[in-house]
């Protein structure tokens, strides 16, 4: 696995930071002269690959895909896999996207000036589609196999492992690339901000971001790219491979309700989904990483869905945006990489800025600090605009 | 702006914008020595407008197979659009 984050560059400083609280977020200036209601984001650096791509292999990639690049190759060589190795296995990719916005915007702008599409360049399409991580990276690593992008809101990440562990598990392919990328720039937020998701709290960025509070008052968008390498069982063992974790389960669900407003019982079927998938029962999970992502209504919802599977079961609790804020298409990719590096490195980490439950959240087991355990199994939810649903239980073996 | 000029201007934008190879960028070069392919030419095209001020086009290319004929025709392109 890889990563690629506003807490952190790499595995070990993502570590360092979930066992520390630190959080990855700040204020940008740009975004209220963009007359956005809230200045906060994650911030995080955009790499320059060159040096490590060669031109054409870096002219498609929009920001997500650098992201998505610097995870990918983290995660292989994390996995000890070569480019000769993924040829041979005609390995696939499966990403979690579903935006690039500054590619389109600037290409839109310079048609509207220029009047002539030939001045776009080659790059422009290969970085406006939703599909731009996975065409770029398939063609970087020569990829073989499955190739294409899931878009499913914030639930990107979370389907796109989900779906690669289908494949694998019906033995259509030895080996997946899979996670999920975010874009975090201001050109892409505004939609969202316009809906007054955002926090504002504004004057202690660090503490915006609080899911399950009482006082929280929206979610603060993030992004960066997260890479998972999935294989079957009998290729990692074949290889050798150090097996980070089993996916055990994986639920799916739509709300078929409201396109923003999410509810209980979609949530309740993934959860459900993912458990009986798993051959699991509620005991077994030690840890949830929620969803929640500090907006007033979304995390009550979860808390209720939780609350309502596991009932006097009170497995520890966390939502790591309180420290990342919400990564979207990264977010469910992303969190299972958070949850593994606490599974191997005996912790959970805290939901920083918990000071106060709701009626909803004060039946969790939530952890405001970090609590060091050793733990086998865990639980990640993502869920997503137009009622998307889905949860994955990993559990190491 | 003389010929050197013009040569100047193209080989240096394929050092640095396209990373090909100093040594490799020699008149008699043709596309496929220095790495050109279709994709790259789209970039060509916007770089010669800002460069040299005009519009390049497929058609008009199909007997610029080398590097020095490429100096040649732009050459003569920026003189005729002077």
């Amino acid at each position: 696995m890889g990563v690629y984050s506003t807490i952190g560059k790499n595995l070990d400083e993502v570590k360092d930071s979930l066992f520390q609280g630190k959080s990855g977020i700040g204020f940008e200036a740009i975004r209220k002269e963009f007359g956005y209601r809230s200045g906060l984001t994650g911030i995080i650096d955009t790499p320059n690959l060159k040096g490590l791509l060669d031109r054409r292999s870096r002219i498609g990639l929009a920001e997500q895909g650098k992201y998505a690049y610097l995870s990918t190759l983290e995660a292989l060589n994390s996995a000890n896999i070569d480019q000769e190795y993924l040829e041979k296995i005609e390995a696939g990719i499966l990403f979690g996207n579903d935006s690039s916005s500054v590619p389109v915007i600037e290409a839109i702008d310079l048609v509207r000036e220029k009047k002539d599409t030939s001045m776009l360049g080659s790059g422009s399409i290969f970085q406006s589609m939703n599909s731009t991580i996975s065409m770029n990276l398939s063609v970087i690593f020569k990829l073989r196999g499955i190739n294409f992008t899931v878009s499913g809101a914030c639930a990107s990440g979370s389907h796109a492992i989900g779906m690669a562990y289908f494949l694998i598990r019906h033995g259509l392919q030895e080996c997946v690339i899979t996670g999920g990328g975010q874009e975090i720039n201001p050109e892409s937020m505004g939609s969202f901000d316009g809906l007054s998701a955002f926090s504002t709290l504004e004057s202690e960025p660090t503490k915006a971001s609080k899911p399950f509070d009482r006082d929280r008052d929206g979610l603060v968008p993030s992004g960066g790219a997260a890479t998972v390498i999935l294989e079957s069982y009998d290729s990692a063992i074949k290889r050798g491979a150090t097996i980070l974790g089993e996916v055990a389960g994986y639920g799916f669900s739509s709300n078929g309700d409201h396109i923003s407003v999410p509810n209980v019982d979609g949530p309740v079927k993934a959860i459900e989904m993912a458990l009986a998938d798993s051959g699991m029962k509620v005991e077994d999970i030690a840890y949830i990483n929620a969803h929640a992502t500090s907006t007033p209504v979304g995390d009550e919802k979860e808390a209720q869905a939780i609350n309502k599977v596991f009932g006097d079961v009170r497995p520890y609790v966390s939502s790591t945006k309180s420290m990342t804020g919400h990564e979207m298409w990264m977010g469910g990719a992303s969190e299972i990489i958070y949850s593994l590096l606490m599974m191997h490195n005996g912790f959970i980490a805290p939901n920083i800025n918990f000071e106060n439950p709701d009626e909803y959240s004060a039946k969790l087991n939530i952890t405001p600090k970090t609590v060091e355990k050793n733990f086998n199994v865990f639980m990640s939810n993502a869920f997503g605009f137009g009622g998307t649903n889905s949860t994955l239980i990993v559990k190491r073996i | 702006m003389d010929k050197n000029e013009v040569v100047e201007i193209i080989n240096a934008f394929l050092v640095e914008e396209f990373e090909i190879e100093e040594d490799l960028v020699q008149p008699d070069a043709t596309w496929g020595d220095i790495g050109i392919d279709s994709l790259d030419f789209v970039d060509i095209v916007v770089i010669i407008e800002k460069e040299f001020g005009f519009k390049l086009k497929g058609e008009d290319m199909v007997d610029v197979r080398t590097l020095g004929q490429f100096h040649e025709f732009i050459y003569k392109r920026h003189l005729s659009n002077q």
